[in-house]
């Protein structure tokens, strides 16, 4: 008895050490920091996971629910400061600016050269994969953010054959649905919804210079400007249009709203049409898109990447690049965007197999692309790092809740962004 | 000469177990708790972004700190929360307290029931009175398909009055517990004085305000330190039941801390709002201990 008990704990002593080297040198794998959970995002990434899979590499998942990815950057926290980063996390603008200054990214300039990374990824976006000139993350979509969905049964109801295309024409249109017993604008109050909505407001008052002194260059003349004000008061007037109970509401109920005919209007990224999709409507028949009246031929964008983060043995190493080299492949770009909603960070992949919506916005974004009109958008962290797109947040929120006037938010946001630069 | 060896050997064990056994979980405690607030004092003087770094500033954190207009919000809102807090939930759990002492029959019924939504955690509560408060799902649109249209309700919604929403949410969580604070104080009276009170010819309400409520000293200071440190720490509440909103009109301290710490890389702003938390805190903390530690002697 005692003697089994013995060859017992041996083997099991033995098994755990084979177990413990295999995992500590034989990583053939990669693992993947996300927070793509719900079912169409987890459906898009599967696509990734398979064509890895079909090439030998093995993927260890790590999930960490919460849209926007603050919960999965305080994991990531964790786990670099324990000294046992993740081999690719999925990150958003400056974040990966952040962690490359940290000296925590691998170098993909290689596998970049390879591949003519330089030649396939709009400017824009190079903005946020490279770090000093260093491929840093691999891009896998690109949002962007100036949509405005609209319901087309209400639109027929109300007479508005097409798109109203100037702000004027939007503002009449919205009264029109709210005179007819409809919402005229479906809106979600949170932070982060207000600041989307504010970001085509700018774009849409002073155009794509008064955007990229506001929010990129975070000049003080232009964040407390006439412009800044006009902008604030268009946002009084949306404020409106909003039904009373906006307040918490999440983006995708939003959404719902205007899919389930009570609301005319939402301006949100595009990753509102995978919620119209799922309620089993087609773009350009029970519902449309188009570009927030006024920023048409300027895109504010924010992008998915992959960020690398520096491993030291080779296999992992391999197993990185082939993951950065899958992410960036036409095929899964557009497998990859078809279900998410978004379209591809390359421009030279054919439009063919999106809806109308995904082509009007792959068009657009290679006309802006080309010229100059791309802006990281400031609402998803595109245009600044998290410290002033927060504080831009609490003035932006605070007004839109009717907590201050036009004028003192837009000398508030002068004094935020300074205490927060 | 064997057995005293024995015994000295047995008397210097029992002297040396207490140590022994507490001594990991006091280098735990110590690291963990102590040294850290050491360190997050630390970093409240540094220039920490994203991680922690070391590079000495001052005091230039706690003035920014200070001019952060959402800051004065947290605190004007943690007054306004803590003081409403505080008494209601004293003023019912008393009230509830001297209620079932009245040797009601079902006392042992009644009790549970009143202290289970303590069992409750804070996110929970706060889901729950979400829903219950929210205009479009909740009571409002629920006396609307009763029938009583003018019905209206929308404190949650409203930027002045959400902050009331959480003080409704948290005094249902907490009073039934400060009840059995209470109740435990009331058992623990001596009865024989209550009697003789009664033989004098006091009235019950004499008897409560002039005898039994002074008496219950203790309960009331317990009461008081338990609650004044939910209310400081309370950050999951908020989360759950507004998220801080509508706009910004919610956040307190604690949602403050973690937003500045964690989602917008100023860890230095972030830490320096949690000292001043400790402070608060501590000011309430140590003339309570050092009262408590000289009634022993």
């Amino acid at each position: 008895m005692r003697s089994f008990f013995k060859t017992k704990t041996a083997i099991v002593l033995a098994l755990s050490a084979t177990v413990g080297t295999a995992s500590a040198d034989g990583h053939s794998g990669v693992e993947v920091l996300h927070w793509w959970t719900s079912g169409g995002e987890a459906a898009a990434l599967n696509v990734l996971k398979e064509d890895l899979s079909g090439q030998g590499v093995g993927w260890t998942d790590m999930p960490v629910a919460g849209g926007g990815g603050s919960d999965a950057m305080t994991v990531l926290r964790a786990r670099v400061t324990a000294g046992d980063p993740p081999t690719a996390v999925q990150m958003l603008g400056f974040a990966i600016q952040d962690w490359a200054g940290e000296g925590a990214l691998a170098d993909l300039n290689t596998l970049a050269a390879e591949q003519n990374w330089d030649e396939v990824v709009p400017a824009a976006l190079q903005g946020f994969s490279k770090f000093e000139g260093n491929w840093v993350a691999a891009p896998v979509n690109v949002h962007s953010t100036n949509w405005v969905w609209a319901n087309s049964a209400i639109m027929a109801e109300l007479g508005l054959t097409e798109a109203p295309s100037d702000w004027d024409g939007f503002v009449a249109a919205m009264q029109a649905a709210q005179d007819a017993g409809y919402v005229g604008l479906a809106h979600g109050g949170q932070a982060w919804q207000d600041a989307t909505v504010f970001d085509s407001m700018a774009m849409g008052v002073g155009g794509p210079q008064f955007y990229q002194a506001a929010f990129i260059d975070l000049d003080p003349d232009a964040l407390g400007g006439a412009q800044m004000i006009e902008a604030f008061q268009r946002m009084e007037t949306l404020r409106g249009f909003v039904d009373d109970n906006f307040s918490g509401r999440d983006w995708n109920l939003a959404s719902a709203m205007v899919a389930n005919d009570e609301a005319l209007f939402q301006i949100m990224g595009d990753w509102a049409k995978g919620e119209f999709i799922n309620a089993g409507q087609t773009a350009g028949e029970e519902f449309q898109c188009f570009r927030v009246p006024g920023t048409e031929g300027t895109v504010t964008f924010n992008s998915d990447q992959f960020a690398m983060f520096e491993v030291s043995d080779a296999v992992a190493m391999d197993a990185q690049m082939t993951m950065a080299s899958s992410v960036m492949s036409p095929e899964f770009q557009v497998a990859f965007n078809t279900v998410k909603g978004s379209v591809p960070a390359r421009t030279d992949i054919s439009d063919a197999e999106f809806d109308a919506c995904g082509q009007l916005g792959m068009a657009q974004l290679a006309e802006a692309a080309a010229g100059g009109g791309l802006f990281g958008s400031m609402a998803h962290g595109h245009a600044n790092n998290p410290s002033v797109q927060n504080a831009m947040y609490d003035v932006i929120t605070a007004h839109f809740n009717g907590e201050y006037d036009a004028e003192t938010a837009a000398a508030e946001l002068v004094t935020a962004v300074e205490l927060a630069k | 000469m064997a057995t005293d060896t024995s015994v000295d050997l047995r008397t210097r064990l029992q002297n040396w177990l207490p140590k022994l056994v507490l001594a990991p979980s006091f280098a735990l405690v110590l690291i963990f708790v102590y040294g850290f607030i050491v360190f997050t004092i630390y970093l409240s003087f540094t220039d920490s972004r994203m991680l922690p770094s070391y590079g000495l500033v001052g005091w230039e954190n706690y003035s920014k700190l200070f001019r952060i207009r959402e800051w004065d919000v947290a605190i004007t809102n943690l007054a306004i929360f803590a003081s409403l807090y505080i008494v209601i939930c004293t003023v019912i759990g008393l009230l509830l307290a001297i209620f079932l002492d009245q040797k009601i029959r079902g006392e042992g019924v009644l009790r549970p029931i009143f202290l289970y939504p303590m069992a409750l955690s804070f996110i929970v509560t706060g889901t729950a009175w979400k829903w219950f408060l929210d205009p479009g799902i909740g009571i409002e649109n629920t006396m609307h398909l009763w029938g009583w249209e003018s019905f209206e309700f929308n404190w949650i919604k409203d930027r002045n009055m959400a902050i009331y929403t959480i003080v409704i949410a948290a005094v249902w969580q907490t009073s039934g517990f400060v009840m059995a604070m209470f109740l435990a104080g009331l058992r623990g009276i001596d009865t024989e004085i209550l009697k003789a009170a009664q033989m004098d010819g006091a009235s019950n309400w004499q008897m409560y305000r002039r005898i039994i409520i002074p008496q219950l000293r203790p309960a009331f200071l317990s009461a008081f330190v338990i609650l004044c440190h939910l209310a400081i720490k309370s950050y999951d509440l908020v989360i759950a039941l507004t998220g801080g909103g509508p706009g910004n009109a919610t956040a307190v301290p604690a949602t403050f801390m973690y937003s500045y710490t964690f989602t917008r890389n100023q860890m230095g702003i972030g830490a320096s709002s949690a000292v001043i938390m400790l402070m608060t805190i501590a000011a309430i903390m140590v003339p309570y201990l050092y009262a408590e530690l000289r009634e022993k002697k």
